[in-house]
C-alpha cells in the first residue's frame, strides 16, 4: 500500500504543466518545480497543479469550468470567473507588464472559503472563492486558463484536508493484547507462588546438623537448589517458572490468527455474491486485519454521490397541465411493492398498478442516459393530440430554455453532449430534447432550439433572443429567463421549488394548481425531486421599466447588490401561469433501499455525509425514509443551515470575527429548537431526520456546542450532513467514533473521502468510476454499496464469530495445558520439573492443537449466508461484543482451569501408585507424562469438536487428525535412539499402548473433562438460548417438516389444477 | 492369592521426580560405560578420588537398599527378581557390557551397593530405581513369588532395614498383591465412571423436569434479551 502511495506521489510530482518564465514565453515545467508566484497556463481537461488564482480564460468574461469531482465528489461543472481588472490579461504580450501584489489568508482547509486581495495598478481588489482554483479539479470545456500560484504542495486545500493514514487495528485484538496481559500477570503469579513454596522446601533440606533429603546431597549443591542460599535458588526458580509455563501465553495465537485472517479475506474476495460483473471487480479485502470488526459496526457513515447514488439524474416523471404522466418506477417505488409483495398484509391499489406499469417498461424501448419517462400520450411527438398540448408545448420550452446548460457537440461522433453546472438541468435538457425540443446552441445572447411544429409535424430551427438570467441560489429557490422569441413575444420562463413558486401564480395562472400539488406530493412521497414549471408574458412597458431597475441594482457598489438583484427579480417574477411540475429521479444504485433496509433492520444507524447542496441532501434523506422506514411515516426533518439572510449579509461585511460569533449563536439556537422539536416529536413517537449543512457543522463541532450537536444527533433516526468538506466528513467521523465508543464504518467513492474512510475504523471504497484514491485508502472495497449488506450481515458476522470464538479457545486450550504442568510440578515440590518431554511442549501449539483453531478461524459458521441475511438482527451479536465479553472469556479460561485440573486429578488417580498392567508394572514418571499428554490432546481437540458449529471434511481431518498425529508422532519419536528420545523412549509402544487402564483412563477422563462444558452449553441453548441458537433450531425444524409440507401443497395443488381442467371440458362439451 | 505375585516397596514423601534428582544421571554413560566421560550433569557423585563413577548421578547413588525375605510354614518362598525392569529399559538403555565401577567408595554412602561383576543391563533393581517415579509417593517392584498363597495363611517377612527415611519423615510399606489385565487393585477408575455416568442422568433427568416444568417452544425470538433494544431507547 505504502508502495502504491509512493507511485502516486511520483507520478503526480512529474506531470507537467506550462510555466511563464523569463522570455516571456510559456515551458513545460514538472509539477514538483511550480514555486508560489508562478504564472501558469492550464489547459482543456489537465489538472490544476497547485491552487491557483484565476487570471484570466479563454473566454471574454473571464469565465471557466472546472470539475471538483476529487473534491466534493460531484461530476457537475463549477463556474469560476476572474476579477474584470485581469480578464484582459488574455496573451502572453499583455502578460509581460502585469504586476501584481497578491495577499491572502495563511494556508486552510477550507474548501468553500478564500480571503485575500489583489494589489493592481494602486486598487485593491478584494478576491473571492470564486477565483480560486483548486489542485486536483479539472479544467473543462475551456480552452486554457491563465493563473498565479498561490499554495502549493502540502499549502493547497486539498492537502489541507488529508489526513495521515492510520494504522487500525480491530477492537477484539486489542482486548486480545489485554487478555494476554492477563495472562503473564498469571504466569508471573503462578511462577512467583511456585517460587515462595520451592523456597522454603529447600531452606528445609538442611536442618541443624542433618540433611532432611539427604537423597539430594544439599551439602554439595549448585545454586539453583543451594538451601543455604534459598532465596537466590527461589529466584532462579522464577526464571525457571517464566520458561515453563511459557505455554500459557499464546505466541503461537498470533501468528495463527495472522494465516486465519489472510484466508478468511480469500474467502471475501472470491466471494461470488460480491462480484459486480458489469466492471468485473470482486470484493476486495485490503487489509486483512479488520475482518472481525465488520461484523461489529454500529453506524455508517455514507458519502451519497456515487456510494448511494449512481451521480446520475433521471427525468421520470412530469404532470402538465394537471395530468400526470409516465409510469417509469423508481428504484424506491420497486422496493415498495416488493416489500408489500413480500410482507403480503395489505395489497393496495398502487401495487397491482406497479406491477402493470413494470409490465409495460419491459416493452418499451432501450433506456437513454439521464431520461426515464415513459409515456406513449407524450412521446413520439403525439403530444401535439392531447388537449391541452399547447400547455406541453409551453412546458418542454422551458425545460429546454431556462437553463444554464452549454451544449457540446463530440468532434469525432458529432455527438451532442450537454456540460451542466447541476445535473438537474441536463436531464431536463435531454427530456425536452426526447420530447422534441432539441436545444443545440447556445450563444451570449441566445439559445436556439430544434422543435417541431405542431401544426406541420415537422422540424424548424428556432432561436430565441436571450436577454436575462436570474440565476437559481440556494435563497431564492427558482430561475429564470428572460426571452424574445421570433414573433417577438417577451417571455419570463422560471422553474423552482414549489414553495417558491405557488405563491407567485397569477389569479388565472391557477387552473391546473390543485391537481400539480397533488401530483407534487405524491412524487414527494416516492423520493423524487420535483420543480414546478411556469411562465409569464411580458409587456414591452413593464419589461423596459424592470430593466432599467435591474440594471441600476447590478451596477450598484454597495454590499447590498445581490440582496438588491433579488429584490428587483422579485418584482418581475410573479404573476405567473403554472404549466406543471417535474420529477426527477436522483437514480440510486441497484439495491440500495433493500440494502438500507436491511442494514437498518439490523440495527446499524446511517449517516449520510455528502458535498451536495442541502436541497440535494435532503432529498436522499427523503429518499433515505420511504427506502427503509416505510412504518414511521411522519418523519420530522430538523434542517440546520447558516444560509440565512443576516448571515449572508454578515459575511459580506468579512468581519471574521462577528461571522463566528454570530453563527456561532445561530447554530446554538437552531439546535436547541431542533431539541424541542425533536422532544414533541417523541412523544407522537415520530422518527426525525437532522439535516445539517458544512458551515454550520464547523461551528457545530467546535467545542462548546459539539455536546449540544451529539446529544441532538443521536437521538435522530438519520443524520445526513451537507456540503461537508472532505476534513469536516473526517471529522465528523471521529465525533461519531470517540461519542459512540463503537465500531464506525465509512463508506464512500471519491477522494474527498479520504479523510473519512481513514478515520472510521473501516473504511469502505467504492471501486467505481471515480478514480481510486478512495479504494487505495480503503480497508476494502466493494464494487456496489449493496454489496456492504453481504460484506456486513454475512463475513462480518462470521469473522467476527470465528476470530472471537478461535481467541476464547486458545486461550482455553493455553490454559488447559499450561495449568497441568503447574500441577504437576506442585507435586515435584516446586522444583521446575516439567511434567512432559520437551519435545511434547514444544510441539503442543505447533503440530497438536493449531490446524483445528485454524480450521474453526476460517470455515466455523453459526447459521448460513442465507440466514444471516434473512435474520439481520444477527448483527447485532457482534455489535453488542455477545461473543467476546469478559464474561464469555473468563468463562473458557475457567474452563480451561476445571478441565486441566480433571485431567491432572483423574489421570494420577487411576493410574498412579497400583501396577499399571496385568505385568505387574508401575507407571513411572514417563507413562503419566504420555497418559497426562494424550488427555489434554483428546480434550481440547474434542472441545473444539463439540463447540464449532460447522463440520466439513476438512475439520474432521484437522480434529481427528491432530490426535491421530500425536500418537503418530509419539511412536516415531519413541523408536528414535534413546539418546535422542529419553524418556520417550519406547513409551507408547511398550507401556501405554498394551495397557487398557491406559486407555480406559483416556476415555473416563476426557469425557469427565469435557462434562462441564456440555452441561452448561446444552443447559443455556435450551433455556437461556443466543440468536444464533435460535435461528439453528428454527433451520433445524423447518428442514425437518419442509419437505412433506412442501410435497402435500405440490401434490394438492395438481389435484386442483385437474379439477378444473375436467370442469371446463365438460361446460366446452355442453 | 495365585502366582505371581508382586511384591512392590512403597515409599512415601520421597521426592524421585525432584528436578534435581531427575536430571542427576547420564544416560550415555549407562549405555557406554566408561567410555563415556561427560558426567558433569552427575554432580556431585560424578567423579570419587579423581576416578569417574559408574553409574554416576543420585539416582543411582541413593539405590533403595532394604531387603526382604518371605517365610511360609519356615520354609522361605523363592522371590523372582528378575524381568522386573521394562525390557526397553534392559535392551537399550542399560548396557550390556558396562559395569559398575568406583561406584559408592566416597565418605558419603548414599544407598545400596552394585555387584561389580554384573553389567548393568542385569542389575534390574537398578533399572527399576532409575526409572524414576512420578509422584513423592510411589511403589516399585521388588520382585514375584511364583507360588500360590492360600487364605488365612501367615507369611513372615524378614526386613534389613538399611534405608534411611527417618530424615524425612517418609513411610515405607511393603505391598503384596496379585494383577489383573487391569493391572492392580484400584477403585478410582471405576468409581470415576460410575460418577460421571450417574451425574448425566441425573443431569438429564433435571433437565427433563426443568423442559416439563416451563417448557419453551423452539424457535421464539421473543425470549432473546436485547431484541430490538433500540425499539425502546
Amino acid at each position: 500500500m505504502t508502495n502504491a502511495k509512493w507511485f502516486q506521489d511520483v507520478e503526480a510530482n512529474n506531470r507537467e504543466v506550462k510555466v511563464y518564465e523569463k522570455d516571456n514565453t510559456f515551458h513545460k515545467t514538472k509539477w514538483k518545480k511550480v514555486r508560489v508566484g508562478d504564472l501558469v497556463k492550464v489547459e482543456r481537461d489537465e489538472y490544476f497543479p497547485a491552487d491557483l488564482l484565476l487570471l484570466s480564460s479563454s473566454y471574454d468574461d473571464g469565465i471557466c469550468y472546472v470539475e471538483t469531482m476529487n473534491l466534493d465528489g460531484e461530476t457537475n461543472l463549477k463556474i469560476k470567473q476572474s476579477l474584470e481588472v485581469t480578464c484582459s490579461l488574455r496573451d502572453e504580450c499583455s502578460l509581460q507588464t502585469f504586476k501584481a501584489v497578491i495577499k491572502c489568508e495563511d494556508p486552510n482547509e477550507n474548501l468553500y472559503a478564500f480571503i485575500g486581495s489583489l494589489y493592481y495598478s494602486g486598487e485593491q481588489y478584494p478576491l473571492s472563492p470564486q477565483q480560486l482554483l483548486l489542485r486536483d479539479s479539472k479544467l473543462r470545456n475551456t480552452e486554457h486558463i491563465y493563473g498565479v500560484v498561490i499554495f502549493t504542495g502540502h499549502d493547497t486545500k486539498v492537502i489541507q484536508n488529508a489526513t495521515e493514514p492510520p494504522s487500525k487495528r480491530s477492537r477484539i485484538e486489542k482486548r486480545m493484547d489485554k487478555i494476554t496481559y492477563i495472562l503473564f500477570s498469571a504466569l508471573v503469579l503462578i511462577s512467583s507462588t511456585g517460587s515462595i513454596f520451592f523456597g522454603i522446601e529447600t531452606r528445609g533440606d538442611i536442618s541443624g546438623a542433618g540433611y532432611r533429603r539427604w537423597y539430594l546431597r544439599p551439602d554439595a549443591s549448585t545454586v539453583y537448589f543451594d538451601p543455604r542460599r534459598a532465596s537466590l535458588a527461589a529466584f532462579f526458580h522464577f526464571l525457571t517458572g517464566l520458561m515453563l509455563y511459557g505455554s500459557l501465553i499464546p505466541i503461537s495465537l498470533y501468528v495463527s490468527i495472522e494465516i486465519v485472517k489472510v484466508l478468511q479475506s480469500l474467502f471475501i474476495n472470491q466471494d461470488q455474491d460480491m462480484y459486480y460483473e458489469e466492471t468485473d471487480r470482486p470484493a476486495r479485502a485490503r487489509t486483512s486485519n479488520l475482518n472481525e470488526e465488520l461484523g461489529q459496526v454500529d453506524t455508517i457513515l455514507s458519502d451519497k454521490t456515487g456510494t448511494l447514488t449512481c451521480n446520475l439524474m433521471e427525468f421520470v416523471k412530469c404532470s402538465i397541465a394537471g395530468t400526470a404522466y409516465s409510469h417509469a418506477v423508481t428504484e424506491v417505488e420497486r422496493a415498495i411493492a416488493k416489500r408489500r409483495k413480500d410482507g403480503a398484509p395489505e395489497i393496495g391499489d398502487s401495487s397491482s398498478d406497479l406491477a402493470e406499469q413494470n409490465s409495460d417498461v419491459t416493452g418499451s424501448n432501450p433506456s437513454i442516459r439521464g431520461f426515464n419517462f415513459r409515456d406513449e400520450r407524450i412521446m413520439n411527438g403525439r403530444w401535439m393530440r392531447e388537449i391541452h398540448s399547447d400547455v406541453i408545448q409551453k412546458f418542454f420550452c422551458v425545460l429546454a430554455l431556462c437553463h444554464t446548460v452549454i451544449p457540446a457537440v463530440n468532434k469525432e461522433s458529432g455527438e451532442l453532449t450537454y456540460e451542466a453546472e447541476s445535473p438537474d438541468e441536463a436531464c431536463f435538457v435531454i427530456a425536452s430534447r426526447e420530447i422534441g425540443f432539441e436545444f443545440y446552441e447556445r450563444t451570449q445572447i441566445s439559445i436556439s432550439l430544434r422543435e417541431r411544429d405542431p401544426k406541420t409535424g415537422e422540424n424548424i430551427d428556432r432561436s430565441y433572443m436571450l436577454l436575462h438570467v436570474l440565476e437559481f441560489s440556494s435563497y431564492r429557490k427558482r430561475m429564470s429567463v428572460i426571452i424574445r422569441d421570433k414573433e417577438g413575444h417577451l417571455l419570463l420562463l422560471c422553474k423552482g421549488a414549489d414553495s417558491a413558486m405557488f405563491g407567485r401564480l397569477s389569479e388565472d395562472g391557477r387552473a391546473f394548481e390543485a391537481n400539480t400539488k397533488d401530483h407534487i406530493s405524491k412524487y414527494d412521497e416516492t423520493g423524487l425531486r420535483t420543480l414546478v414549471v411556469a411562465y409569464r408574458d411580458l409587456s414591452e412597458g413593464e419589461y423596459r421599466t424592470w430593466k432599467e431597475e435591474f440594471f441600476k441594482a447590478k451596477t450598484s457598489v454597495t454590499s447590498e447588490r445581490n440582496a438588491l438583484m433579488d429584490l428587483v427579480a422579485d418584482k418581475i417574477e410573479k404573476n405567473l401561469f403554472l404549466l406543471g411540475a417535474t420529477a426527477v429521479e436522483d437514480k440510486l444504485q441497484k439495491g440500495v433501499p433493500e440494502c438500507i433496509n436491511k442494514l437498518a433492520e439490523a440495527g446499524i444507524k446511517i449517516w449520510v455525509l455528502t458535498g451536495d447542496k442541502l436541497e440535494t441532501a435532503v432529498n436522499i434523506g427523503r429518499l433515505y425514509r420511504y427506502a427503509c422506514s416505510l412504518l414511521r411515516k411522519g418523519m420530522i426533518q430538523i434542517v440546520i443551515t447558516l444560509d440565512s439572510p443576516d448571515i449572508i449579509a454578515l459575511e459580506k461585511q468579512g468581519e471574521k470575527d462577528a461571522i463566528t460569533k454570530a453563527s456561532c449563536e445561530n447554530v446554538e439556537k437552531q439546535i436547541n429548537e431542533g431539541k424541542s422539536q425533536l422532544n414533541s416529536a417523541k412523544k407522537h413517537s415520530v422518527a426525525s431526520a437532522l439535516v445539517i449543512d458544512g458551515k454550520s457543522l464547523t461551528f457545530a463541532l467546535m467545542g462548546n456546542l459539539e455536546n449540544l450537536f451529539w446529544e441532538l444527533a443521536i437521538d435522530c433516526a438519520s443524520v445526513i450532513c451537507c456540503r461537508s468538506s472532505p476534513k469536516q466528513k473526517a471529522l465528523v467521523t471521529r465525533l461519531v467514533k470517540l461519542r459512540t465508543g463503537k465500531t464506525t464504518l465509512a463508506i464512500g467513492d471519491g477522494a474527498n473521502d479520504v479523510g473519512m474512510l481513514q478515520e472510521a475504523h473501516i473504511g469502505v471504497g467504492i471501486s467505481g468510476v471515480e478514480g481510486m484514491q478512495a479504494v487505495m485508502a480503503s480497508d476494502f472495497s466493494i464494487a456496489q454499496f449493496r454489496f456492504l449488506e453481504r460484506l456486513l450481515l454475512v463475513h462480518g458476522h462470521w469473522c467476527y464469530r470465528r476470530i472471537a470464538m478461535m481467541i476464547c479457545y486458545f486461550f482455553y486450550k493455553n490454559i488447559t495445558f499450561g495449568f497441568t504442568l503447574f500441577m504437576f510440578e506442585a507435586s515435584a515440590s516446586f522444583s521446575g520439573r516439567p511434567a512432559y518431554n520437551d519435545w511434547f511442549i514444544s510441539f503442543y501449539n505447533v503440530f497438536f492443537t493449531s490446524l483445528p483453531v485454524i480450521a474453526l478461524g476460517v470455515f466455523d459458521q453459526d447459521v448460513s449466508a442465507r440466514l444471516c441475511l434473512k435474520y439481520p438482527l444477527l448483527h447485532q451479536e457482534g455489535v453488542q461484543n455477545i461473543l467476546f465479553r469478559w464474561r464469555c472469556i473468563i468463562g473458557w479460561m475457567l474452563n480451561g482451569v476445571i478441565c486441566s485440573i480433571i485431567i491432572f486429578f483423574f489421570t494420577t488417580s487411576s493410574i498412579l501408585i497400583q501396577a499399571f498392567r496385568g505385568d505387574g508394572h508401575v507407571a513411572g514418571s514417563e507413562e503419566l507424562g504420555v497418559a497426562m499428554y494424550t488427555c489434554v490432546v483428546w480434550t481440547v481437540n474434542c472441545q473444539m469438536a463439540l463447540s464449532i458449529n460447522y463440520f466439513t471434511w476438512i475439520q474432521h481431518i484437522f480434529i481427528w487428525g491432530s490426535i491421530i498425529f500425536w500418537y503418530i508422532f509419539l511412536v516415531i519419536y519413541g523408536f528414535l535412539p534413546p539418546k535422542v528420545s529419553t524418556t520417550a523412549y519406547k513409551v507408547l509402544v511398550e507401556a501405554c499402548a498394551p495397557t487398557p487402564l491406559y486407555w480406559l483412563a483416556t476415555l473416563a477422563v476426557v469425557i469427565s473433562a469435557l462434562l462441564p462444558y456440555f452441561i452448561y452449553n446444552a443447559f443455556r441453548t435450551r433455556f437461556f438460548p443466543m440468536y444464533h441458537n435460535i435461528i439453528q433450531t428454527m433451520r433445524l425444524q423447518s428442514s425437518e417438516t419442509q419437505n412433506p409440507v412442501g410435497f402435500f401443497a405440490r401434490v394438492q395443488d395438481k389435484i386442483r389444477y385437474m379439477k378444473e381442467r375436467l370442469r371446463k371440458k365438460n361446460h366446452e362439451r355442453r | 492369592m495365585e502366582a505371581p505375585i508382586n511384591i512392590y516397596y512403597e515409599l512415601d514423601n520421597y521426592y524421585q521426580n525432584h528436578r534435581r534428582y531427575v536430571k542427576s544421571r547420564s544416560d550415555q554413560q549407562l549405555t557406554h560405560g566408561l567410555k563415556y566421560d561427560d558426567t558433569s550433569s552427575c554432580k556431585p557423585e560424578d567423579t570419587n578420588n579423581g576416578l569417574p563413577i559408574v553409574p554416576c548421578g543420585l539416582i543411582a547413588w541413593s539405590l533403595f537398599n532394604d531387603t526382604f525375605s518371605f517365610v511360609r510354614q519356615r520354609s522361605e518362598l523363592k522371590v523372582n527378581r528378575r524381568n522386573i525392569a521394562w525390557k526397553s529399559d534392559r535392551d537399550h538403555k542399560f548396557g550390556k557390557h558396562v559395569y559398575p565401577f568406583n561406584f559408592q567408595n566416597g565418605t558419603l554412602i548414599g544407598g545400596g551397593r552394585l555387584d561389580p561383576n554384573v553389567p548393568l543391563s542385569d542389575q534390574e533393581d537398578l533399572i527399576v530405581w532409575m526409572r524414576t517415579a512420578a509422584l513423592p509417593s510411589f511403589r516399585k517392584l521388588y520382585g514375584r513369588i511364583e507360588e500360590d498363597l492360600e487364605a488365612d495363611e501367615v507369611i513372615e517377612v524378614d526386613v534389613i532395614n538399611n534405608y534411611n527415611t527417618y530424615s524425612f519423615g517418609g513411610k515405607k510399606k511393603l505391598v503384596l498383591s496379585t494383577s489383573s489385565w487391569l493391572g492392580g487393585k484400584n477403585d478410582f477408575l471405576g468409581l470415576a465412571y460410575i460418577a460421571v455416568g450417574s451425574s448425566c442422568i441425573f443431569i438429564s433427568f433435571v433437565f427433563l423436569l426443568l423442559h416439563v416444568k416451563s417448557p419453551r417452544p423452539r424457535g421464539d425470538t421473543p425470549y432473546v434479551i436485547w431484541t430490538r433494544k433500540s425499539n425502546a431507547s
